[in-house]
């Protein structure tokens, strides 16, 4: 008998006995004989919990964490501090093992969480209405240029290029079903240098702050996208939005992002949530779940899955997405996280990275062989230019226990040797002076090694 | 005045009318102390220009610690959930949740690993995912994995785009794509949103894909059969190799949806069926807990004309390298025929870890074992149901034998005792148990999907039947009863109709 089957061999004769088989290879008795295994799978034999714990620590051990280092990688996730409270919350049973919540008499406490949660989204979106989380922050993306492709059935789409990369991928991973084309925007000067947008198109995406720390200008190209009779998908860092202007205020009509950052840990990926806010105009086109107020027979105030008719279970080809499970838990650590905040703490949390961020972009940029790639304003990430092979350095500063970030050159090849720096509450004053003493270091020894070389 | 209210056990701290959150709001409360200010202090309005700012906070709640945590725990027993009652909520394969898989999912060189750590420093999580990917392979006897997608619905849209690359990659066009009449949803959502038109096919009178249908059905046209075997009315499709033989005739796919191979893990494959592209639901038949709507996880597995489209990027296994070290693992983009990426980075390596550590526990034997009981519990359930009289008002909707779940019709029950499957459904909840799928599959009127799962016991199973015969009975005598159910829960029938009407979306 396995670790987690409770039928004895006395409760399997007697069920065989009332099902009227003589077997259990009986019961798949409808599988044809030729497809029927006659050798076990190889995946090997079962091991006891506490081997499994073992290995599982084991490979644990072989990845290096932000415990093990001081790390400045972000572009997409980040290093925040997750409170005890939110572990403890979804760690509850009532939270952690339901289902999606198909029979809401019996499922009030995941409502009641997804409508808070949908609450704090659209206060920080500034959008009225939020759904209740889809998969993450790049296929969000992808989820809102179908939104719009529903919406006004144009062509095209044009993308920032301070689009996160796996955004703009995931996009055109998906518009090429649609037979439509993902058109980019250049960056100058670090933020988007926008063409004209024409009348075939659909969508105009940019991200808040972009993929190299700036913020934006969102009014004017929402003015020209609207003139264009086309949509604003607005990609955003949801912490930021405490203290920007809310995208909803400029103009956006579907703001969406990854919510890693509220209350979420870095899991090497996932899993997170993506959070989906977007116009009255556009809410019977929103994917997945949604979940809405109303009474009970009683009169009394109750929560329930609503606008069903957008999604697949109903609406099945007609839907407006074919999203079914998306990260109700993961959102839950959303509104934990945001309420443990709460409304001044989150522009305190904000305003500190602000700060921390400038001081470090001051010490960096005092570096020899350090330049900025841009001098927009930033919240949380700098991106600067590094004259030195960035690889290199970033091997160096390793090796002194600091991470210094992420290297630009992998996705943008006119930054070669660019590196982005993401900073967060748990990144100190002694963090930002050890990173730009280590980094100095590097960058000097690498420049004496290469005009060695030429020497 | 309300309707007599009891107290059913999982609800013991159900309040009257809960407060959200922002109701709970009192400015000046917190939770947050944010860390000191350590660097020398600039004007905001020089870093950040006004103009670029908003008026004044989000209206986030101001409650105290104590408060949120007061909140959400009395919100969580508002809850029904798997670690306390019998949830047979069928094609979701409710089996328990093993609490060592949480453990190891949250040992920091798992939980605190930044996605985009160079995979030398990664060796570990990269070798969780090989590992896994190698298991699901097998499983699905299909050689190649991308555990990329992040839910059952992402692995379809994967399927459809591998079909859309693989067809294109020949220089065909196709347009429409197959599925069942008994279909998930998502299926034919999946095909919309892959830019295919969907062409039905139909059901026989004894549950299988409507062979004489789908070979009229079946043309250069069709670029994919997307398929559930066991079907969604459990049985198994015992048509499959004719159907792998019609569909790869012209020239098309098969595709697999997961959402039950929780009844044939280690009896049978889906890539020995004729199979193209599997997807896999890790939160269904590899326990990652359901989170009340997610996360989950759907890793698609492929035979080799399907692998050059694989999402990017693979995590691969680098047999060897110049100086004779040891294989490492690796993260390959250079994929010059990928559909692309469905997401950012990697997946949900959070749901990995604890699938890999489900199948390490059980090893071959025990996932044999898995669908062994999951099999035997359903055939059982289904048995003492019709011992105890329930089917002559709810009968199963095919005579046969069933798979790890089966689907009865209330159509009889509707008629003869007024009560509708919704009514018993309701009053199920009356007895502490979540009551199975209501009205799907479609083709079944008044339908009711139920899926045991291996997990239970004998005598939840025996507890169950009763329950159900009990509540008949109950009807018998008086409909309403059931009508009106339920009476014991938090809220009592919620009024969906008037939610959409007027739709009230945020706490205002």
């Amino acid at each position: 008998m396995s670790r987690y089957t409770s039928a004895t061999d006395a409760d399997r004769s007697e069920m065989l006995r009332q099902i009227g088989v003589e077997s259990i290879e009986e019961l798949f008795r409808e599988i044809p004989a030729r497809l029927r295994l006659s050798s076990p799978l190889g995946v090997g034999e079962g091991l006891s919990e506490q081997e499994v714990y073992e290995e599982l620590r084991t490979l644990a051990a072989r990845n290096v964490s932000t415990e093990d280092e001081v790390s400045f990688l972000g572009a997409g996730m980040y290093d925040h501090y997750v409170p005890a409270l939110v572990d403890s919350i979804i760690l509850r049973s009532e939270f952690l093992t339901p289902y999606t919540p198909y029979q809401p008499e019996i499922s009030q406490g995941g409502l009641q969480a997804m409508f808070e949660y949908q609450t704090a989204i659209s206060e920080l979106t500034g959008l009225p209405v939020s759904n209740a989380s889809v998969y993450e922050g790049p296929s969000a993306v992808a989820a809102a240029g179908y939104v719009a492709k529903l919406a006004n059935g144009r062509r095209r789409f044009i993308a920032s290029r301070g689009v996160h990369p796996h955004s703009r991928e995931t996009l055109a991973t998906l518009a090429h079903g649609w037979d439509m084309a993902v058109e980019e925007a250049p960056l100058s000067g670090g933020t988007t240098d926008w063409p004209s947008i024409g009348d075939d198109v659909s969508a105009v995406i940019v991200q808040q702050p972009n993929f190299l720390g700036a913020v934006e200008q969102l009014e004017p190209i929402a003015e020209a996208a609207h003139r264009a009779g086309a949509l604003v998908i607005c990609a955003c860092d949801p912490l930021p939005l405490a203290v920007l202007k809310p995208p909803g205020e400029c103009g956006v009509d579907i703001a969406v992002g990854e919510g890693q950052t509220l209350g979420n840990r870095l899991d090497f990926g996932g899993p997170s949530f993506g959070f989906f806010a977007v116009t009255e105009a556009l809410m019977r086109r929103v994917p997945g779940r949604i979940a809405g107020e109303t009474q009970d027979a009683d009169g009394r105030r109750g929560f329930v899955l609503t606008l069903q008719t957008r999604e697949q279970h109903i609406r099945r080809e007609r839907a407006t997405s074919n999203i079914c499970t998306a990260q109700a838990l993961n959102a839950l650590a959303g509104i934990v996280y945001l309420t443990w905040l709460g409304r001044q703490g989150i522009v305190e949390l904000v305003e500190l990275m602000i700060q921390r961020t400038a001081y470090a972009r001051d010490r960096l940029e005092a570096i020899e062989g350090v330049t900025p790639l841009h001098d927009q304003p930033v919240v949380r990430e700098l991106a600067v230019g590094i004259d030195a092979p960035v690889d290199r350095v970033i091997a160096r500063c390793r090796e002194e226990g600091i991470n210094p970030g992420y290297a630009l050159g992998q996705d943008y090849p006119e930054f070669e040797d660019g590196l982005l720096v993401a900073l967060t509450e748990r990144r100190t004053r002694a963090d930002i002076d050890r990173l730009a003493e280590v980094l100095a270091a590097a960058i000097a020894a690498e420049r004496s090694e290469l005009a060695g070389a030429r020497r | 005045m309300s309707a007599p209210r009891g107290s059913a056990s999982w609800f013991t701290a159900a309040a009257d009318d809960e407060l959200t959150i922002f109701q709970r709001s009192k400015p000046g409360r917190r939770a947050f102390v944010a860390p000191g200010l350590d660097v020398p202090e600039r004007p905001l309005d020089e870093l950040l220009p006004p103009a670029l700012r908003r008026a004044e906070p989000p209206r986030l709640p101001e409650v105290s610690e104590p408060e949120i945590n007061r909140h959400y725990n009395r919100l969580s027993k508002r809850n029904f959930d798997l670690d306390t009652g019998f949830y047979p909520l069928g094609s979701c394969t409710m089996k328990h949740n093993p609490k060592l898989h949480e453990r190891v999912a949250a040992l920091p060189g798992h939980a605190k690993l930044h996605p985009l750590q160079d995979p030398a420093r990664a060796q570990g999580a990269l070798e969780v995912m090989w590992r896994l990917q190698d298991a699901l392979a097998e499983i699905a006897g299909l050689p190649h994995v991308s555990l990329q997608p992040s839910a059952g619905s992402h692995g379809e849209l994967a399927g459809v785009l591998l079909t859309r690359a693989f067809h294109e990659d020949r220089g065909e066009r196709r347009t429409k794509v197959l599925t069942p009449d008994t279909s998930h949803g998502t299926n034919p959502a999946t095909v919309t949103m892959g830019g295919y038109d969907v062409v039905k096919v139909g059901t026989d009178q004894a549950g299988n894909v409507d062979l004489d249908d789908l070979r009229s059905k079946a043309d250069e046209d069709v670029a994919c059969l997307m398929l559930t075997n066991p079907s969604t009315v459990g049985l198994f499709e015992t048509g499959i190799e004719e159907i792998a033989r019609i569909v790869h005739g012209v020239g098309a796919t098969l595709y697999y949806d997961g959402a039950n191979l929780n009844a044939i893990m280690g009896i049978c494959r889906p890539g020995d069926m004729g199979f193209d592209i599997v997807h896999f639901n890790l939160h269904k038949s590899f326990t990652q807990p359901h989170g009340g709507g997610g996360p989950g996880a759907g890793p698609i597995a492929v035979s080799e004309r399907i692998e050059p489209f694989l999402p990017r990027p693979q995590v691969v296994r680098r047999e060897s390298s110049e100086n004779g070290s040891e294989p490492y693992f690796d993260l390959d983009f250079d994929r010059p025929k990928s559909i692309g990426r469905l997401r950012g980075f990697q997946g949900n390596y959070g749901v990995f870890v604890r699938s890999y550590a489900y199948i390490r526990s059980l090893g071959a034997a025990g996932l044999k074992e898995v669908s062994e009981v999951a099999v035997l519990n359903a055939n059982y359930l289904l048995a003492r149901l019709r011992a105890e009289g329930v089917l002559d008002h709810l009968p199963a909707a095919y005579e046969r034998l069933c798979m790890h779940e089966f689907v009865l019709s209330g159509s009889p029950m509707k008629r003869d005792l007024k009560i509708k499957t919704l009514d018993l459904a309701k009053r199920l909840l009356d007895h502490g148990v979540h009551p199975p799928t209501v009205y799907f599959p479609l083709i079944v009127d008044e339908a009711l999907l139920i899926e045991p799962t291996e997990t239970e016991t004998k005598e939840t199973l025996d507890r169950f039947a009763e329950v159900v015969a009990e509540i008949l009975r109950e009807a018998r005598e008086d409909p309403e009863i059931a009508r009106n159910a339920p009476y014991t829960t938090p809220v009592r029938r919620l009024d969906e109709a008037a939610a959409a009407r007027n739709p009230v979306l945020r706490q205002t």
